[in-house]
C-alpha cells in the first residue's frame, strides 16, 4: 500500500507540476496581450498591432500545447483516489463541471475570433474576443482552485452516511470561503508576475541581440506595470494566504516556518538552515544550525497580534496549546481516538440498517455525527504521520518569499529604466539578469504549490481524508507504469512547446497570425 | 451568404492560413488521441465500477475499505 500511495502521489505530482508550466503564462501573458490590443485599438498605431500579434503567438503557442493536460488529473481522480473520488465527488465535481461547461466553451468561442478574426471582425470585437478569453481562461482556474480550496477547508456540507458521501448544502460557503478567496486571488495575480517576467525576459533577449528594439523596450514597459501589479497584489493576497493558513492549518503553518515549539511573540524565520526532523523530533531542542528571524513577525502575520501564542508541529501533536478563542485543542492521540470512533459507528451504522436496527442505526448515527470532524484522524497510523515533510514547505517556501522580494526589486529598477527611456543596452547583465529571470519565475510558481500541497499532507481532504484512505486499492506496478508514461509524454510536450516557441522568438516580431 | 455560411467561411479560411497553427492542431490531436484513446482506455479504467454496480454496492464497498484500512493502521 505504501507504495501505491508513493507512486499515486508522484503521479498526481508530476501532472499537476507540468500542468501548471502552461496555465501561469496563459493568464499572465493574457493580460499583457489584453492590455496591448487595447493600446492599438486606443492608438491606431499599427506598431502595437505587430507587438500584441506576437505576443499572441507565444500565448497560442502555449495554449495548444497545454490544453487539456489538466483532464489527466481527472483521470487519476476515478482509477487512482476512487475512494476520495467517491467520498467527495459530489462536491468536488461541481466546481469542475463549472468549469468545464461555462469557461472552456466561453475560451474556445472567443479564442478562435482572437486569432482568425484580425481584419475579419471590427477591432472592437476583436479586443473585447482577446479580454473574454483572458477572462474565460481566470475563470477556469478560479472554478479548479475553489475545488483545491475546498479540500483545505472542507466547509458548506454534510456527510451522509447511506451513500457515504459529502454532499454540498451550501454553494456560496464553498465558492466564498476565506481560503478559496485568497487562493484564487494570490494564484491569479501571482501568474500575471510569471507572464511579465516571461515577456520581459524574452524581450530582454531581443535588446541583447540588438533586434526588434522598438518593439522589445515597448513590450518591457507594459510588461513591467503589469508585473509590478501583480507583485503587489501577490504580497497582499499572500499575507491574507498566511493568515488563513494559521486559522485553519496550523500544522502547515508550523511546517513553513520550522517551528517545533510554539511560543508567544513569535518572530518570523527569514532565512535558516534546519537541522534533520528525526533529530528534532527526538528531543533535540536547537532547531537550525543557523538562522534570522525578525521579532514578533510570524504572532503578528499569523494573528493580527504581535504577542500571540503561535503554536509549533510537537504542540499541535500534544494538544491543549493556547488559542484566541480560548479552547483547548485535542491532541492528536485524542483525535486519532475520536477518527477510529466515527468510522466504527459508520460501519454499524450501516450493518444497524442492513437489518432494520433502527434504534442502533441512529445510536451509531449519533457518535458518527459527534465524530465527524475528526473522521480521517482514524485513518492515521502514527501521530508522526500528521507532520508533513518539514524540510522541503520549509525552503519551498522561503525560495517563494525569496524569489518574489527579488522580483519585486528587479521590476522596480526595470520601471525605472523603461519609463525614463534609459537605454538598456548598457545594461547587458541587468538584461541577462532578465533572461535567466524566466526559468526562476517558474521555480518560484511551482515552490509555491508545493507549500500548499505539501505542507497539507498527510490530509487530501483536511481532517476528513488521508492519503492513505483516499487510495484505490490497486497495483503500484500498474500505477508506475502510468507514472512513466506520463514523464514520457509531458517532457515530450515541453520539449515540443519550447523548441516552437524558441523558433518563434528567433523570428522575431512581424504581423503574421498563428 | 446566411451565418451558418458565414461561420463556417471563417473557420475555413482561418484554418487555412494557419502556418505554425497546423503543426499546433497536430500537437492537440495526437495529444487528445494519446490521451483519450489510449490512456483513459488502456491505463484508467473507473476503478470503483469494476468493483460494484450499483451506488448501494459502491457505498458498501467503500465502507468496507475504510474499515479494513482504519484496522489495519491501528493493529
Amino acid at each position: 500500500m505504501e507504495d501505491v500511495i508513493l507512486f499515486s502521489r508522484a503521479q498526481f505530482a508530476l501532472t499537476a507540476m507540468y500542468h501548471w508550466l502552461f496555465v501561469p503564462l496563459t493568464l499572465g501573458l493574457g493580460i499583457i496581450i489584453g492590455i496591448m490590443e487595447t493600446i492599438y485599438y486606443r492608438t491606431k498605431n499599427e506598431e502595437w498591432k505587430t507587438i500584441t500579434k506576437f505576443w499572441m503567438r507565444l500565448f497560442g503557442i502555449n495554449f495548444a500545447v497545454g490544453v487539456a493536460t489538466g483532464l489527466i488529473l481527472e483521470f487519476q481522480f476515478g482509477t487512482n483516489w476512487s475512494n476520495y473520488s467517491w467520498f467527495v465527488g459530489d462536491i468536488f465535481g461541481a466546481p469542475l463541471a463549472i468549469e468545464g461547461i461555462m469557461a472552456f466553451f466561453m475560451e474556445a468561442t472567443f479564442i478562435a475570433i482572437m486569432f482568425f478574426g484580425w481584419n475579419k471582425v471590427s477591432k472592437g470585437f476583436h479586443l473585447a474576443s482577446t479580454w473574454l478569453t483572458v477572462f474565460g481562461a481566470s475563470i477556469s482556474a478560479l472554478w479548479i482552485l475553489v475545488a483545491n480550496a475546498w479540500m483545505q477547508y472542507p466547509i458548506g456540507m454534510s456527510f451522509n452516511p447511506d451513500t457515504v458521501r459529502n454532499e454540498m448544502t451550501d454553494f456560496w460557503a464553498v465558492a466564498l470561503s476565506p481560503i478559496a478567496l485568497n487562493k484564487v486571488f494570490h494564484t491569479v495575480v501571482s501568474c500575471w508576475v510569471v507572464g511579465s517576467m516571461v515577456c520581459i525576459g524574452i524581450s530582454a533577449y531581443f535588446i541583447i541581440k540588438k533586434q526588434n528594439i522598438v518593439f522589445a523596450k515597448r513590450s518591457i514597459k507594459i510588461a513591467t506595470i503589469v508585473g509590478l501589479v501583480g507583485i503587489a497584489l501577490t504580497i497582499y493576497s499572500g499575507d491574507g494566504s498566511a493568515y488563513e493558513v494559521s486559522q485553519k492549518q496550523p500544522m502547515k503553518l508550523a511546517a513553513m516556518e520550522g517551528l517545533y515549539r510554539g511560543q508567544t511573540k513569535a518572530p518570523l524565520n527569514a532565512i535558516g538552515i534546519l537541522k534533520p526532523h528525526t533529530e528534532i523530533m527526538n528531543n533535540e531542542k536547537d532547531v537550525f544550525y543557523f538562522d534570522i528571524t525578525i521579532p514578533y513577525l510570524l504572532s503578528y502575520l499569523g494573528y493580527r497580534d504581535f504577542n500571540a501564542y503561535v503554536p509549533g508541529i510537537k504542540d499541535i501533536l500534544e494538544g491543549g496549546y493556547p488559542t484566541q478563542n480560548g479552547e483547548k485543542p485535542l491532541s492528536a492521540k485524542e483525535k486519532m481516538s475520536s477518527g477510529q470512533k466515527a468510522i466504527e459507528a459508520l460501519s454499524n451504522y450501516k450493518k444497524a440498517k442492513k437489518e432494520n436496527n433502527t434504534l442502533q442505526a441512529n445510536k451509531e448515527l449519533s457518535i458518527l455525527r459527534e465524530n465527524y470532524e475528526n473522521f480521517g484522524y482514524g485513518f492515521i497510523k502514527d501521530e508522526k504521520d500528521l507532520v508533513p515533510n518539514v524540510p522541503l514547505t520549509f525552503y519551498s517556501f522561503r525560495i517563494m518569499v525569496i524569489g518574489g522580494s527579488f522580483f519585486v526589486l528587479l521590476l522596480l529598477v526595470m520601471t525605472y529604466l523603461s519609463y525614463k527611456n534609459k537605454p538598456f543596452e548598457n545594461y547587458k547583465w541587468l538584461l541577462w539578469v532578465c533572461v535567466l529571470s524566466i526559468p526562476l519565475v517558474y521555480i518560484v510558481s511551482q515552490s509555491g504549490w508545493i507549500v500548499a500541497e505539501v505542507g497539507r499532507q498527510p490530509w487530501v481532504i483536511q481532517d476528513l481524508m488521508p492519503t492513505s484512505a483516499a487510495i484505490s486499492a490497486i497495483r503500484a506496478s500498474s500505477v508506475l507504469t502510468t507514472l512513466i508514461i506520463f514523464c514520457v509524454l509531458f517532457t515530450g510536450l515541453l520539449i515540443a512547446e519550447l523548441s516552437i516557441m524558441i523558433k518563434q522568438i528567433k523570428k522575431g516580431f512581424s504581423d503574421k497570425t498563428l | 451568404m446566411n451565418v451558418l455560411g458565414r461561420v463556417f467561411k471563417f473557420y475555413y479560411q482561418g484554418f487555412s492560413s494557419m502556418t505554425i497553427g497546423k503543426t499546433l492542431w497536430i500537437i492537440i490531436l495526437v495529444k487528445l488521441f494519446i490521451m483519450f484513446a489510449i490512456l483513459k482506455v488502456f491505463f484508467f479504467p473507473n476503478f470503483l465500477s469494476s468493483k460494484a454496480d450499483t451506488d448501494k454496492e459502491k457505498s458498501a464497498y467503500i465502507v468496507n475499505e475504510m474499515e479494513k484500512r482504519k484496522v489495519e493502521h491501528i493493529n
